[in-house]
């Protein structure tokens, strides 16, 4: 076996990964990232957002975007009903400790890892996905795409967004 | 051995600085009267304790230059020397140097030392000229017992003959833990006279028992001196009270009379505990009674919670409302009595960032007197209601341009005394700051009795430089509306005061971040005011609650001015589906907040909804919405702490039913609506 990257060994040796559904697919996230698990409330529209960016959440005094990560990785047909579920993760960014939603269709598990679990992720071909993927863990069977938060909302969240992007009236 | 000092370097910046403040407003008090002792005094304390704290912790510089100031107030305050404009402006000037010395001293920087020794020879000047009797300023000595010459300090002696002190130092254990030097002291008292110290060894016990940081050390003290009892203890101020310290005259008669001028010679020796009496008020006068200094972030913290409070209590009401059964109405009693503690709680917390507003006005007195006196004119200024608070965030960005309004003042505004006096009015223009709580608001004027804005020149000069059209007809309101443009200055001569052309427009935009406004009264010939409006704490926003679609907006009360429902006749079309209604005076752009945000509305025709007519950075727009739905008071959230800027949106905020809503930048709206109808 050969030794894994370096980036990819950051992580104590063993991690535990929460896993999640969207559509067919199972993600994950480490665990010290995941803040909690919310389940599906209206959100409040920021106007001119991207659109998988679906608007911000009070979370217990903190107003928390909400992401749709279906949306960002490509699903089509997306609903929200009271089983579709908010994964609330924080990242620590030069701004300081960041907190946001990913809205997912279910949480399934938490798995243990170790950092040789982890396997490159090969092109995936979507764009979208590529950016933020840390690698690919083999459970069971099933593969699931361990995502890399930090990659993720840095792309997601511009620091100021340009006032061309206001619509014309 | 001597434990790390440093720790309490900042405790000491903070108080000198303080007490720097306080010299100053004394002595912009002393120039303007006969000299109050009180004042004096008051300074001489502020001298003192920044004196002994620069010794303490080793910043010679200040302590040596703070010595000679201290032995020039001593002058003063004895009525040696008579204050005179030139040491009172010698004094100002020593209060700038120590300012700088200290702010030098807490960034590491080299102090500038040629400015420092220049002003400290300036000031030993003074001191050895009433010595020698060169600058004989008559000395007021009335109530002084003796008629023979007065003593000096630390001078050569004089027809007062030196007294032998006896001082016994037995300090405790902890003396040197707790960063006393004896070296220091003694060092400060040999320059007093002649000293002579022994050591007792007696305590010390054998190298095996001695902990290195406890003192078995005292010492036996003999100076010869002229100097009065009091500048002896004086010496030993920063000794400990775990001391025992004993000062007695060896010709107790003699030595009583220096120390005490105004009071019959005091009987036999005295022996007083290291606690020297007069030494108690002195300290309790420099300090304010039961106050504790409390980090910012503490209290930001204490109020976020209070914040999230006052939500959990909206939210909890609004579902009481709907509870029914036998303890519905205990709940609703107890929510009720729940709101009441929780107002008071929320009122007393936001007291905590308050701080009266005389931390800036003080500035100004100091400020104009300097100015005046630059620029050839005299000038009074007159403050009322600096006790009015105002929120510590508010406080700290109103000072930059409230000293650019009140320059404009002294610059401007009023004349110099021969055109004052030419116009039949006093040769001493007045400049008064006032400021007032009005409502939920506070209310800060500067109204100057000078010339006025011109407006025949105002709208000259916009007209060359091409900010009005050369036909374009104006309104009086509209002529002084224009000060506030960016660029835009009559100034005819650009002076080191003003007249750069930054100013007005970044006083309005720094006054419309603090979600202020700033309004320009003005009668030619007869003055100026300045009224600014602003929010009395950023933490909370009166806002004005919106309804477009299914959102809810809110936009703060200081930006609305009126809303009306519009009927067809009263919009006009013009170009590329752009409308127009006329409000009071002006036609005013209708921004339809759906388009902006890109929502799906209740209401597209105008008269199905509401225009609420909103102003922002001097300009006025109408704001289409579906509904207004209510007023009330919402706590700020920031959106960019988790997110990011979002253009015409100035925060968040959550309302009762724990949903978040967002509050409109009004200005930016309308930076916005404006930049699509240049393009």
């Amino acid at each position: 076996m050969t030794t894994s990257p370096a980036n990819l060994t950051t992580a104590a040796a063993h991690s535990q990964v929460l896993t999640f559904m969207i559509g067919d697919a199972t993600y994950g996230v480490d665990i010290p990232c995941v803040q909690e698990i919310r389940g599906w409330s209206p959100v409040t529209r920021l106007p001119q957002a991207p659109p998988d960016v679906l608007g911000v959440l009070n979370l217990r005094g903190t107003i928390v975007p909400v992401l749709d990560l279906r949306l960002r990785f490509g699903s089509t047909n997306v609903q929200y009903t009271p089983i579709t579920v908010i994964v609330v993760v924080s990242v620590l960014s030069a701004k300081g400790q960041r907190d946001f939603g990913m809205v997912v269709d279910g949480v399934s598990d938490v798995i243990d890892i170790s950092a040789e679990d982890v396997k490159p992720a090969p092109e995936l071909g979507t764009s979208a996905t590529d950016s933020c993927v840390r690698g690919l863990i083999a459970v069971a069977g099933r593969m699931v795409v361990l995502l890399d938060i930090n990659l993720l909302i840095g792309r997601e969240f511009p620091a100021t967004a340009t006032d061309d992007s206001i619509q014309a009236a | 051995m001597t434990i790390d000092l440093t720790q309490f370097h900042d405790a000491f910046f903070d108080e000198s600085f303080e007490a720097l403040d306080s010299m100053e407003s004394a002595l912009l008090q002393l120039d303007t009267g006969s000299p109050d002792p009180e004042l004096i005094n008051t300074i001489f304390r502020a001298a003192h304790s920044i004196k002994g704290g620069s010794s303490t912790f080793g910043f010679a510089e200040t302590a040596s230059f703070t010595h000679s100031l201290e032995t020039l107030l001593g002058e003063l305050r004895d009525r040696r020397l008579a204050v005179t404009r030139t040491i009172s402006d010698l004094l100002l000037k020593s209060v700038d140097v120590l300012r700088t010395m200290l702010g030098a001293a807490r960034a590491g920087r080299p102090i500038d030392m040629q400015s420092v020794a220049d002003l400290q020879f300036d000031i030993e000047l003074i001191i050895v000229q009433r010595d020698t009797g060169v600058a004989a300023s008559p000395s007021p000595v009335t109530s002084r017992p003796h008629a023979d010459p007065a003593p000096t300090r630390d001078g050569a002696p004089t027809a007062v003959a030196a007294v032998e002190w006896l001082i016994e130092l037995r300090p405790g254990p902890e003396f040197f833990a707790r960063g006393t030097d004896p070296v220091r002291i003694f060092r400060e008292l040999a320059v007093l006279g002649t000293l002579k110290v022994s050591a007792d060894l007696t305590a010390l016990p054998s190298c095996r028992d001695m902990s290195p940081e406890w003192c078995y050390l005292s010492w036996s003290l003999s100076l010869l001196s002229d100097a009065p009892e009091a500048a002896i203890r004086e010496v030993f101020e920063w000794v400990n009270a775990d001391c025992s310290l004993t000062i007695t005259a060896a010709d107790p008669v003699r030595a009583a009379k220096p120390a005490m001028p105004s009071q019959p010679p005091a009987p036999a020796a005295f022996a007083l505990s290291a606690v020297q009496p007069s030494a108690a008020p002195q300290a309790g006068a420099s300090q304010e009674p039961g106050s504790i200094r409390v980090g910012v972030e503490k209290i930001d913290e204490l109020i976020n919670i209070v914040g999230e409070l006052v939500i959990t209590h909206a939210m909890l009401s609004q579902i009481s409302r709907s509870v029914t059964g036998p303890a519905a109405d205990g709940l609703r009693s107890g929510m009720q009595q729940l709101e009441r503690n929780m107002r008071q709680l929320q009122e007393s917390v936001m007291r905590v960032r308050m701080l009266p507003i005389s931390v800036v006005f003080s500035r100004f007195p100091r400020m104009v007197r300097d100015l005046a006196q630059r620029l050839d004119k005299q000038v009074e200024l007159k403050i009322s209601g600096e006790t009015t608070e105002l929120d510590k965030t508010v406080l700290e960005k109103i000072g930059d341009p409230l000293v650019h309004l009140v320059r404009n003042c002294v610059d401007h505004g009023v004349e110099k005394p021969q055109l004052r006096s030419a116009a039949g009015k006093s040769a001493v223009g007045t400049i008064h700051l006032n400021a007032s709580h009005r409502g939920g608001s506070i209310v800060i004027e500067i109204r100057d009795d000078g010339r006025g804005l011109d407006h025949e020149r105002i709208l000259a000069k916009a007209r060359a430089s091409g900010l009005v059209g050369p036909n374009d007809a104006l309104s009086v309101d509209q002529i002084q509306e224009l000060i506030f443009l960016p660029g835009f200055s009559t100034a005819e001569v650009t002076t080191d005061v003003s007249g750069r052309g930054v100013g007005m427009d970044v006083v309005r935009s720094n006054i419309a971040d603090l979600h202020g406004k700033i309004e320009v009264h003005s009668e030619s010939g007869r003055g100026s005011r300045f009224v600014i409006t602003l929010p009395l704490t950023l933490a909370i926003v009166d806002g004005l609650l919106l309804a477009v679609g299914d959102q809810t907006y809110i936009v703060p009360m200081t930006s609305t001015i009126e809303s009306l429902r519009l009927t067809p006749s009263q919009v006009t079309s013009i170009a590329d589906g752009r409308e127009v209604f006329r409000f009071r005076e002006e036609y005013l752009p209708i921004v339809r907040l759906y388009k902006s945000f890109g929502l799906l509305p209740r209401a597209r025709a105008l008269h199905e909804g509401l225009v609420v007519v909103v102003e922002g950075a001097g300009r006025r727009i109408g704001l289409f919405v579906d509904d207004l739905l209510s007023q009330q008071q919402v706590v700020i959230k920031s959106l960019e702490t988790n997110y990011g800027r979002v253009p015409g949106v100035a925060a968040a905020t959550i309302l009762g039913d724990g949903s978040v809503a967002l509050i409109l930048d009004v200005a930016d709206l309308i930076r916005i609506a404006s930049r699509r109808e240049a393009a």
